[in-house]
């Protein structure tokens, strides 16, 4: 029991960390990519003493950038953390947290591998929780999110920052309702199960982004909104709010507004890849058992993981904003309806479907 | 009726009342002069009612550094590098400008290898100015890529202004009757060559944003300026024409030989950002046409007006080896080049608008009085008649599709 428990936290640690490191690197990936797309080199200086003096190989990982994520999170760590004097200080120190911590908390529940037992073929998910009601969870927690930029918007007591809350509460808010009803289908397709690992099992023939593109779309398109990614980062849309909720944010406490927005986009494209791409299996190739397998299966789903965060940085650099009112116009005129005709849509099909059988 | 007593002493009380009448239960808040939008030192008092700007009060002034009262203190020729920081984005232009209304003062001619040079001048700065523009517009709805392409092609051109006049920034190329030097060898060559590698790349650019659905959606119907109210509010340049009033100064008071040159003026139909930003675009497509057709016929001869011993100093070659060169260079050098008594006013269409400047000489080589028309002075006039109705994030697309500098609004 005691064992059990000591190995739950120990794995929880390595998630937490292997997850943090993906949040700081997703920020070097967003720097590259916006610099290849954009026709820059991007960030090629920052060394680290011995490991940069390596003749070859340190020149190589210079130039890629690699030490980059560190330079950044230690300036947010050494930067003079200040307390503005017009703010409310318990909820505004409180912000960043509520913001980070549940956007770390509903990958608990994200099934990112799996295990098969080479004597028996069982195959069981490597997950933290393999909660029976998982999508449920990452529903309610990742709505949570929105309090931190609700009241770090507030909390500032200054317009730009108000004004970002306000915008972030209304838009979070329309799009979570799109997201819920998209994803409907998914589970009616696959029996009514909420657990995340049976949804993964049950593509893997056929993934559910081809059986059901529109729902992939709408949920793709909600997580831009709730992720607060261009062109839908009307929060802190920098043109006109200057920073939006986060405008009297400084050091450690914005980089906890900014670590976990690029979780939320780690985190969130996991839920896409493991509701539509088949999480960590591959159509028609049968993963060997054993560790070399599980392994691979983790592999698998960082691939897919790392394709769909790509997507969001290309989309963000490509693509101008939408305006505040365009954006609650597509939630509410265009996503809503199409979600909910999708989800009637897939309620008949597979109504009819069992009634064939 | 309850009338209110104010001492006439207690100015800042009411102040601070006439601020909260402007108030109300709305919103006040500052845009600028330090904010990602404004494009320079702008500072617009904007009122919101929720989202939607109610009223919109530009406050200008922050650049402000007296140029037209400085030029009254120096020579002509002295006042070329202050007209550099006027339209900070295209320099070149300014100067050129600026040299001409001082020609028209003194009735020269100069030779047509100094226009055509100067008409290369103007172009390029054209499509510095509006390079940056669209740019910045692109950066204005949010598409930060379409910026960092723009840029790509002006740094081009500031290594051409580098070659030309060894300044990227403050070019101060132009003298009163010439230039500075004629152009380097194989100067042309590398126009040509950075204007083949910008047709594509304005191309892209078009491509990127022009039929992008959220561009159009944020732009289409944003902003709109009235042919009538257009004129009655002196807008000028792009901006005018956006709103379909065919006036190009190139065309209908042409300077610079600009007669002689083939191009078309693009004109709006319905005045909102989307028509400014499909103007500008096409124009700078037409400077890159003009571009082409100068250096095609650029005339041989004298870069300066030789004939105005008074005004155009010589060349240094002559003033080191003759008497009458050398008292020429002198009295040109400390007593500036001589003026007729008079007054004159000269408009060019610079990238951002009609730039005037208004001479009003006593004779000698220092003006008496001197006044500028700036365009983005003029164009920044229309915004509190513009702003209201809009959305808070149509604010920057506004000001970004007005393309305004406030080095120039300022002065």
């Amino acid at each position: 029991m005691v064992t059990d428990t000591l190995g739950l936290v120990l794995k929880a640690f390595i998630v937490i960390g292997a997850v943090m490191t993906m949040a700081g690197y997703a920020v070097l990936l967003e720097r590259k990519v916006a610099a290849r797309v954009q026709g820059r080199p991007g960030p090629n200086r920052t060394q680290i003493p011995i490991l940069g003096s390596i003749p070859v190989i340190g020149t190589f990982l210079t130039r890629l950038g690699v030490f980059q994520p560190a330079a950044d999170g230690l300036k947010f760590l050494f930067k003079e953390d200040p307390l503005p004097g017009h703010v409310n200080k318990f909820y505004y120190v409180l912000a960043p947290m509520v913001a980070f911590i549940p956007a770390m908390l509903t990958m608990t529940v994200l099934p990112f591998g799996a295990v098969t037992d080479p004597v028996s073929g069982a195959t069981s998910p490597i997950v933290l929780a393999d909660l029976d009601i998982g999508i449920l969870f990452i529903l309610a927690v990742s709505s949570l999110g929105v309090y931190g930029i609700i009241l770090g918007g507030w909390a500032s007591n200054s317009k730009y920052p108000f004004l970002g809350g306000v915008r972030a509460s209304a838009q979070m808010i329309s799009y979570e309702i799109a997201l819920g009803l998209s994803i409907l289908p998914v589970f009616l397709w696959f029996g009514g199960t909420l657990n995340l690992s049976n949804v993964v099992l049950g593509q893997s023939q056929v993934w559910t982004a081809v059986v059901q593109p529109v729902s992939a779309l709408i949920f793709l398109i909600a997580l831009f909104a709730e992720t607060n990614r261009l062109p839908f980062d009307m929060p802190e849309s920098e043109t006109d709010l200057v920073a939006g909720y986060n405008t009297e944010y400084g050091a450690f406490k914005f980089g906890l507004f900014f670590v976990g927005e690029y979780t939320h986009i780690i985190i969130g494209s996991g839920v896409f890849v493991v509701l539509f791409l088949g999480g960590w299996t591959l159509p028609f190739i049968t993963l060997p058992a054993g560790t070399a397998g599980a392994v691979l299966s983790v592999l698998i789903f960082l691939a897919k993981v790392f394709v769909i965060v790509f997507f969001f940085m290309w989309i963000r650099w490509t693509l101008p904003r939408f305006r505040y009112d365009q954006v609650m116009n597509l939630g509410w005129n265009k996503l809503l309806p199409l979600a909910v005709a999708n989800l009637v849509f897939y309620a008949v099909v597979i109504a009819v479907i069992e009634q064939l059988n | 009726m309850a009338v209110k007593e104010v001492s006439i002493g207690d100015i800042g009380a009411r102040a601070a009342q006439a601020d909260e009448e402007f108030r109300g239960d709305k919103m006040l808040i500052n845009m600028g002069p330090s904010h990602p939008a404004t494009h320079g030192v702008l500072r617009l008092k904007v009122e919101l009612d929720g989202e939607t700007v109610t009223k919109c009060d530009p406050v200008i002034g922050y650049l402000h550094r007296g140029d037209e009262k400085i030029a009254e203190n120096m020579t002509y020729n002295q006042f070329v590098p202050y007209t550099d920081r006027l339209d900070y984005i295209g320099p070149i232009h300014n100067n050129v400008t600026f040299a001409l209304a001082v020609e028209r003062l003194a009735n020269l001619d100069v030779p047509p290898r100094c226009k055509a040079i100067r008409v290369i001048c103007c172009e390029l700065a054209r499509l510095q100015s509006h390079l940056l523009g669209c740019g910045v517009y692109g950066m204005d709805t949010g598409a930060l890529t379409v910026f960092m392409y723009s840029f790509t092609q002006r740094e081009k051109l500031y290594t051409l202004m580098e070659q030309l006049t060894g300044a990227r920034f403050t070019t101060s190329y132009t003298r009163i009757g010439g230039l500075m030097r004629d152009i380097p060898d194989g100067w042309l060559g590398n126009v040509r060559k950075v204007i083949d590698e910008m047709e594509p790349a304005i191309d892209e650019i078009d491509k990127l944003l022009s039929r992008n659905r959220i561009f159009y959606d944020r732009t289409v119907g944003v902003g709109v300026v009235s042919k009538e109210d257009a004129v009655a509010y002196g807008l000028t340049g792009p901006n005018l024409r956006a709103s379909g009033v065919p006036l190009d100064l190139r065309k209908d008071k042409p300077y610079l030989g600009y007669d002689q040159y083939e191009f078309d003026v693009p004109i709006g139909t319905s005045g909102d950002c989307y028509d400014r930003w499909l103007v500008r675009l096409e124009e700078m497509r037409q400077s890159i046409g003009i571009i082409r057709q100068a250096i095609d016929k650029m005339p041989d001869g004298p870069y300066y007006a030789e004939e105005a011993k008074k005004i155009f100093a010589p060349p240094k070659s002559k003033v080191l080896t003759s008497m009458e060169e050398l008292i020429q260079n002198f009295m040109i050098v400390t007593e500036g080049p001589q003026m007729p008594a008079g007054e004159v006013y000269f408009e060019a269409e610079n990238p951002k608008g009609a730039l005037g400047f208004y001479i009003v000489s006593k004779g000698g080589g220092v003006p008496y009085r001197m006044k500028i028309r700036s365009p983005s002075f003029c164009n920044l006039s229309i915004l509190p008649k513009m702003m209201p109705g809009h959305m808070v994030a149509d604010v920057p697309v506004i000001l970004g599709s007005l393309d305004f500098v406030l080095g120039e609004c300022d002065r």
